[in-house]
């Protein structure tokens, strides 16, 4: 009896032993891979890889991967080989705060690009703040995310390890506002959103903007974004006499709605932010969808001259997927955590300095490059400075330019 | 212009989904007296069987009258196969064990088929586009009909007439009404007790799948999560309408279809309840009329007695 307790014991402590030398191998490996090319400098990924909205995840992984490579081959950073490490987070808050803890606790990761979800940004932006790590976002819009709950009235830098490279709900609802009500002529809007912090947030914003213009609100709805089913709702909208939709949300659930509103009736066309700025927001809506309009950050990626490059090599890249509408946002995210690295190698004589993570946090404040989307830099909140907009519509079946702007406010 | 007609069509629609679904809970339970969680993953793979007949199997530009038929039978079969695997391999090892131990493998079950389409299906980690019935939608009056929901008007109907007539005219739904009423005496009857589980199980699927059709059609798209919501809707309506009764699942499915869409539409018009009204309460107040019917009617609306057995 006692022996065999014995053998259990001694089991179990081999089976712990084991484990922790599994673990101490693969840290092990990533040593070899320092050996060869100097330093090698972990740049983390956090983005929805699968579900929903995984076709906007992988162009933000495959564009980071294809900055690290760039700056590989071009030896832009000397003595110091940058690769990428990706984790999924499913849009889920909880996912995100996981992958957050596994990024500050592996030594080499020096900057984080990421993620998509506002929602999920906040659930990580601590984590990452406690760890001085820097965490660039080519997508959050939130503005309440750089600038404190209370941004309306009164601006407070939350994270000083938070920055983005996306323009914020703040000048894209109002920017959507504009057009609709000056460019487009529609004057009686049904605002729906999905209750999330960018789709709320940005049809607060575009809520506001429109009535100070003089439109009229016919209608407001929330939906739950579970849901496929929104045949109460579109009936609602075609009731309401609307000459326009404006829903804050993601392509997912803006394809179906689009789709029943017009099959409800409603020939008007469906406008959202960014987050319907997908291919699969067409797929999903059908061929009804032609005249629906989206705003997104920055000027089209493929007419900026600055672009021609990356649209170029992400092509002869090979990946699989397109790189979307945060592909040239990520790339320069990824491209300022670089800067960053490099600014910091530079001052410390070509060497890593012990103190990497807090460096390279208080570098990123003061990078400033000439990127895909444009200048990059940050302002005193870690937003970004360029604060240029598209609208773009639905035009045989893809989605295409109407105009650009900068907002001013 | 009045709409409500149209909310009422547009709840009745997808009650009736819900109804089809929650057929496959309450044979199931009516027999077993086990809750499959896994049946809205039956659902969905019922679904993504029609969408390999059409991409994978039809040749290109077939057309859908042609291709339906055909993707309502490869629904069926891969949804039914899947059952009845699920009921050989993962319930039946169990059915002697603590009425817990079959609802955690079904939870479980429920996972792995979820992630086994995500993994293995081709492109399935998104939303897949369903092919789609032509033609525009029908008015009658102020009510217009999608041709999408055609078949689903059409087929949960015809589907309730076949399962009425075969529960009570055939020898295997005599056989299963007898199981359900007392399994031991059944099998001392002469019921092969262990096929007509079967039966339940593969029947279940079979209108699971058809939902699954009706689902693809309706909304033009799936993907390996659809099944969990709508199978806890359906479950749901299963208990509205009376947890064993195969018509009052049906009926549950189209209360309930009809109490949210209701619920999403006017809510919102009652003075001081605007904020009570959107989509996202819709289901706040489908459950409220839940707990108010079992309140007054434990056994849901068309349910019998089971106070022996609960």
């Amino acid at each position: 009896m006692r022996q065999r307790s014995l053998i259990a014991i001694t089991a179990a402590l081999a089976a712990g032993a084991l484990t922790l030398t599994a673990c101490g191998s693969r840290g092990g490996d990533k040593g070899s891979d320092s050996g060869k090319g100097g330093t090698t400098v972990t740049i983390g990924v956090d983005a929805p890889l699968t579900g929903d909205l995984s076709a906007l995840g992988l162009g933000i992984k495959n564009s980071a991967d294809l900055a690290a490579k760039t700056a590989n081959k071009k030896n832009y950073v000397k003595g110091v080989t940058f690769k990428i490490e990706a984790r999924d987070d499913q849009a889920q808050p909880s996912s995100g705060q996981q992958n957050a803890t596994a990024l500050v606790a592996d030594k080499n990761v020096l900057g984080v690009v990421g993620p998509l979800n506002s929602s999920v940004a906040e659930s990580m932006q601590k984590v990452f703040d406690d760890a001085k790590l820097v965490e660039v976002s080519p997508a959050n819009t939130g503005p309440a995310l750089t600038q404190g709950p209370d941004w309306r009235t009164k601006k407070v830098r939350q994270f000083k390890s938070y920055f983005r490279t996306a323009t914020t709900d703040a000048i894209q609802g109002p920017f959507a506002a504009q057009y609709l009500y000056n460019d487009a002529k529609k004057k009686k809007v049904f605002v729906i959103d999905d209750k999330k912090t960018y789709g709320a947030g940005l049809a607060g914003t575009f809520t506001d903007e429109f009535k100070k213009l003089g439109g009229k609100i016919v209608g407001t709805e929330h939906i739950n974004p579970d849901a496929k089913d929104f045949s109460a709702i579109a009936t609602e909208v075609k009731k309401s006499g609307a000459d326009v939709v404006y829903y804050g949300g993601e392509y997912p659930q803006a394809g179906p709605l689009s789709k029943q509103i017009k099959a409800a009736g409603a020939k008007i066309p469906l406008v959202g932010g960014d987050g319907i700025y997908d291919p699969t927001f067409i797929k999903l809506a059908g061929a009804d969808s032609t005249g629906d309009l989206a705003t997104s950050v920055g000027a089209p990626v493929e007419s900026l001259p600055s672009a021609k490059q990356f649209v170029a090599d992400y092509k002869a890249a090979g990946y699989k997927d397109e790189y979307a509408a945060y592909g040239g946002y990520s790339y320069d995210s990824a491209w300022a955590i670089i800067e960053a690295v490099k600014k910091v190698v530079d001052d410390n004589g070509g060497k890593l300095p012990d103190d990497a993570r807090a460096k390279v946090t208080a570098a990123m404040q003061n990078v400033s490059f000439d990127g895909v989307t444009g200048k990059v830099s940050f302002d005193e909140f870690g937003d970004a400075t360029n604060k240029q907009l598209t609208v773009y519509a639905v035009k045989n079946g893809a989605w295409a330019a109407e105009k650009s702007g900068t907002y001013t406010g | 212009m009045n709409e409500l007609p149209q909310q009422l069509v547009n709840g009745l629609l997808l009650g009736s989904m819900y109804g089809l679904v929650a057929i496959g809970y309450t044979m199931v339970y009516g027999i077993v007296q086990l809750i499959n969680f896994a049946h809205g993953e039956i659902f969905m793979t019922g679904a993504f069987g029609a969408l390999t007949v059409y991409v994978y199997i039809l040749p290109g530009g077939t057309s859908m009258w042609v291709a339906l038929p055909l993707m309502l039978i490869g629904a069926i079969i891969v949804a039914v196969l899947v059952a009845v695997g699920a009921e050989r391999f993962a319930y039946r090892p169990l059915r002697t064990a603590p009425r817990l131990a079959p609802l955690i493998t079904a939870i479980g079950l429920s996972l792995a088929l979820q992630q086994a389409v995500w993994a293995w299906y081709p492109e399935a980690k998104s939303a897949r586009t369903f092919p789609q019935i032509p033609g525009g939608p029908f008015h009658i009056g102020n009510v217009t009909i999608q041709t999408g929901d055609i078949f689903l008007l059409a087929a949960a109907p015809i589907s309730m007439a076949v399962l009425a007539y075969f529960v009570m005219k055939t020898r295997t739904g005599r056989g299963m009404q007898a199981t359900a009423q007392d399994p031991d005496t059944a099998k001392l009857m002469g019921v092969n007790t262990d096929r007509i589980i079967v039966v339940a199980f593969a029947l279940g699927a079979a209108f699971a799948a058809v939902g699954g059709v009706a689902y693809g059609l309706k909304y033009g798209q799936i993907d390996f999560r659809m099944g969990f919501i709508l199978g806890l809707k359906a479950f749901t309506a299963a208990v509205l309408g009376g947890i064993g009764n195969i018509y009052g699942a049906m009926i549950g499915g189209i209360v309930l279809g009809i109490a949210e869409t209701l619920a999403t539409a006017y809510i919102s018009d009652i003075p001081g309840m605007d904020k009570f009204g959107s989509q996202s309460w819709a289901d706040v107040w489908a459950f409220v009329l839940l707990i108010l019917v079992l309140l007054f009617r434990p056994q849901g609306l068309l349910g019998e007695r089971v106070a022996d057995r609960a």
